[in-house]
Formats: C-alpha cells, sequence, structure tokens
C-alpha cells in the first residue's frame, strides 16, 4: 500500500530560505540546501522549494540551488514559484527536479499545463491551486498569493488540471492557511472526489492530529507544510511516527536506524 | 566505469549524482564505443515503451545492449522503463518488442479501485534475495512512477509491492537487474541498492 507522503515546503527568495529556520546543528542558517538535506534525514518524502523571487536575476539563482541540492537529496524534488513557460519548466527539470509546479501562470494559460504534460510527461506537472471560498459556498481559484479572486470555480479547474495533463494537485485553501486549526477538509474532499490523480493537501496544518485527520477523514494522498516544520514546531518524524501510530501508512525516516536486518 | 545509457528518455542527472554519492566514477553517453569499455552499464528510461525502443534502435543501443549483457553477460540494470525495456514485449499504446533479455511481458497496471499511475512510496516485499537486496531492512519504502508493470515468471521476482495485485519492483537473472523503482529517488535504501548493483559479482 502506497505510504502518505509528508511533504516540507522551502519557501526561497534569491537562494535563502526565508521563513527563519533554526535547525540545530547546520552551519548557515537560511541555505536551502542545508535545510532539505535535514528534512530529507528526517524523513520527508519529496521536499518543494517555492521561488518567491521576485527579479529575473534571482531566478537562476533557483535552478543553481536545486542543482546542489540534487547532489545531497536522493528524494524526489518539486520546485514552482513563477514558472511560467516550457523554458522554465526545462531550466528547472535540466537543474535536477523531478517535478514542476505551475500556479497562476496556468490559470493565465491553461494551455501551459497541456503542453508541459505532453513534452516532459505528466509525472512531472503540478498543478498547484490556491482556492477560497466564495460566498455563494463555492470554491474560486485565487492567485497572487490569494490577492486577487479569479471568479473561477475552482473544483471546475482541478479536472481541467487534470484532463489537460497535470500529474497531480497541490491544493492549498486560502480560508485555512495560516490558521493552523487543521487542513481544509472539505474542500480537499471535494477536490479528490473529482481527480484520480493524486491530491497535496496544503494549508492549516498547526499540531500532529491535523496530519491524521486530513489522510483519515479525506482521499489526500500527501499533505504539505512550511512554517510548522520551518519554525521547528513539529518535525517531519514526528509526523511519520504520529501517523504510523494512527494505523497509516508512512515511511520511516530511514528504516536502516530502526528496522532489522533481513536473513538473505 | 558505469555506463548510463542515454537515448533522450529522461534526465539522467539524478542517476548520476546518486553515482558520484556512492563514489562510483560513470559517464552518460548514447555512443555505443563510449559504453562498451564501460564495466557496469544503467539502462534508464522514462516515457512511452513504444518511443524509447524506437529511439534505442535509431542509434544503435537496442543491438548494443543485447551483446553486452545478453551475451558478453556484462551487469545491466534497467530502472523504470528501461526494466521493463528488458522484456520481450509491451502493450503500452499497441504492441511493441522489447529487448527479449528477460522473460515476460509488459501489461497495463489493473490496480482496481487504485490511481494510475501508481506514484510515490511503496514498501517492498522480498521474495529472491540478490545482489540488490543486501542488507535490505524490514519495511522498506521505494519510490515508483509507472502505469505499466511487468508480467514475468515468479522466479525472476526478487521484490515485489502491493498495488490492488503483486507488483514486480526488482526483477533479477544472472548479471540482469531491473527496478520498476527509482533507486536513485529513494533515499538511502535506494542508494543501498544501486550499491548491491555495483558489487554485483560480473
Amino acid at each position: 500500500m502506497l505510504a502518505k507522503r509528508i511533504i516540507p515546503c522551502l519557501d526561497v527568495r534569491d537562494g535563502k530560505v526565508v521563513k527563519g529556520v533554526n535547525f540545530v546543528g547546520i552551519r548557515e542558517v537560511g541555505d536551502p540546501v542545508e535545510c532539505a538535506i535535514e528534512y530529507d534525514r528526517e524523513g520527508a518524502d519529496e521536499i518543494c522549494f517555492l521561488d518567491i523571487t521576485a527579479t529575473h536575476e534571482g531566478r537562476g539563482t533557483m535552478a543553481a540551488v536545486v542543482r546542489e541540492v540534487a547532489k545531497h537529496v536522493f528524494v524526489p524534488l518539486t520546485v514552482g514559484g513563477g514558472i511560467a513557460s516550457l523554458d522554465d519548466f526545462r531550466e528547472i527539470l535540466r537543474a535536477g527536479a523531478d517535478k514542476v509546479s505551475v500556479n497562476s501562470a496556468a490559470v493565465k494559460d491553461p494551455d501551459l499545463i497541456s503542453q508541459a504534460a505532453m513534452v516532459f510527461g505528466s509525472q512531472c506537472v503540478v498543478a498547484a491551486i490556491d482556492a477560497k471560498r466564495a460566498g455563494d459556498g463555492t470554491f474560486h481559484v485565487v492567485v497572487h498569493g490569494g490577492r486577487i479572486d479569479t471568479g473561477k470555480d475552482a473544483l471546475a479547474w482541478v479536472q481541467e488540471c487534470e484532463a489537460r495533463g497535470a500529474g497531480e494537485i497541490l491544493l492549498t485553501s486560502m480560508d485555512t492557511d495560516g490558521v493552523r486549526g487543521g487542513f481544509d477538509l472539505e474542500l480537499t474532499q471535494a477536490v479528490c472526489e473529482r481527480v484520480s490523480i493524486p491530491v497535496i493537501a496544503s494549508g492549516g496544518c498547526g499540531k500532529l492530529e491535523h496530519f491524521s485527520e486530513v489522510f483519515e477523514k479525506t482521499g489526500a494522498d500527501a499533505a504539505l507544510a512550511a512554517s510548522l516544520f520551518h519554525f521547528r514546531e513539529l518535525t517531519v518524524g514526528q509526523v511519520k511516527e504520529h501517523l504510523i501510530s494512527r494505523g497509516i501508512p508512512a515511511r520511516r525516516p530511514d528504516a536502516q536506524e530502526i528496522g532489522e536486518e533481513v536473513d538473505p | 566505469m558505469i555506463g548510463i545509457i542515454d537515448y533522450g528518455a529522461g534526465n539522467l542527472y539524478s542517476l548520476k549524482n546518486a553515482l558520484d554519492r556512492l563514489g562510483a566514477p560513470s559517464l552518460i553517453s548514447g555512443d555505443p564505443q563510449a559504453l562498451r569499455d564501460c564495466e557496469r552499464l544503467i539502462l534508464p528510461g522514462v516515457g512511452a515503451f513504444g518511443d524509447a525502443m524506437e529511439k534505442l534502435r535509431g542509434a544503435g543501443l537496442d543491438a548494443f545492449v543485447r551483446e553486452e549483457a545478453g551475451e558478453r553477460e556484462k551487469p545491466l540494470l534497467g530502472i523504470c522503463l528501461g526494466m521493463q525495456l528488458l522484456f520481450g514485449s509491451s502493450e503500452e499504446f499497441g504492441f511493441h518488442d522489447g529487448l527479449g533479455l528477460l522473460p515476460g511481458r509488459v501489461v497495463r497496471l489493473s490496480a482496481p479501485g487504485l490511481k494510475v499511475p501508481h506514484m510515490g512510496w511503496n514498501e517492498v516485499v522480498l521474495r529472491r534475495p540478490c545482489a540488490m537486496t543486501a542488507g535490505l531492512r524490514e519495511h522498506t519504502y521505494v519510490y515508483f512512477v509507472h502505469s505499466y508493470r511487468a508480467d514475468c515468471p515468479p522466479d525472476l521476482l526478487s521484490l515485489t509491492a502491493e498495488y490492488g495485485e503483486d507488483v514486480p519492483a526488482l526483477v533479477h537473472r544472472k548479471n540482469i537487474y531491473g527496478a520498476q523503482f527509482h533507486p536513485e529517488k529513494s533515499g538511502a535504501a535506494g542508494l543501498r541498492m544501486l550499491q548491491g548493483f555495483l558489487t554485483a559479482a560480473p
């Protein structure tokens, strides 16, 4: 049975992790390579990098970060933030990313998903969707960090993303993001019911139980968190142990530490 | 020297990074002449079976791989699509001949009620030890991304994963190994298995 994935996300600006990271024992605080190595050691199933660099010059830095991380971390790497063209995909994939997530640019030009899926394969195209409740009980797609409501129906949009060849949905609820009251179960389940590709739930987790809850109450395949892990309120390892204690399939940090030798 | 066979299918740098990490010198090449001198070969691959075979044929690499791994019995590891290419044929988008180095064929995952592709970390079950499973721990998870699977004689199965059915995860016969999962993306467990291939008796 597939393990439920736990994905820490690093917000990177100009090659540095933006949120105050305070890992014990790392050389340079804020170095995304060191942070990724630490998350990997704790058992992250995948590591997500969100490039929030504003300038064009800064963007090449992200590729350099990925290139360096890929030398040290041997789990899937997903990179997003400002991806707007096939060339952006190519640059990041060549640097060693396994998946690329697209958000605003795909809302503006949905063909980007179709083309990227055709050229690079669905397995590396992640449709990142930020959704927010509208007054009438539906969910709308929002862009630019939730500041702009596109008026687009989020559930119709996830289906379109799948039909266009996206391999995965990274779903962030702007209603629960930052609130720490738990993932948006209603939105997550609504999306899971409409697509058959994996769904990554994001936004709102504040404690261990929120992780088991999203897997017990929705069809989510993975859960993503940024600040919770950044600020060391929880470690990926603690989340894994919690899931396993609840009977949810999860991959332990490195079986080498705890497993017994198998007699060949 | 480890030869990573480049026929234009997928990102080979993750694999090279993993070999670098293990201290194993490697080269990425699509030139049979350059690859001939390598002691071990790895056939990676992402994409569709038919396309991949066509690209291998176009570069003269199909005959090369058959000769090196089949006749000269050089250690060969196929990864993901590269593993599937080792078999006789595939039903992915029609019928395609494979390299025929291992008996069996490639069929679509049936995975009743489950998502296809089979994507993510799944636990492997030891069926028969081989060089790549040396030191394997209990509850080892490895990273899969695929929609088709091998349908092969049970004596080839070294590891399987449960996904609605028993999915061949690692197959082995003599000098030939095939991993349906990505050892280069499967953390420490994957690196250990790659290390096992590097030290497998030729």
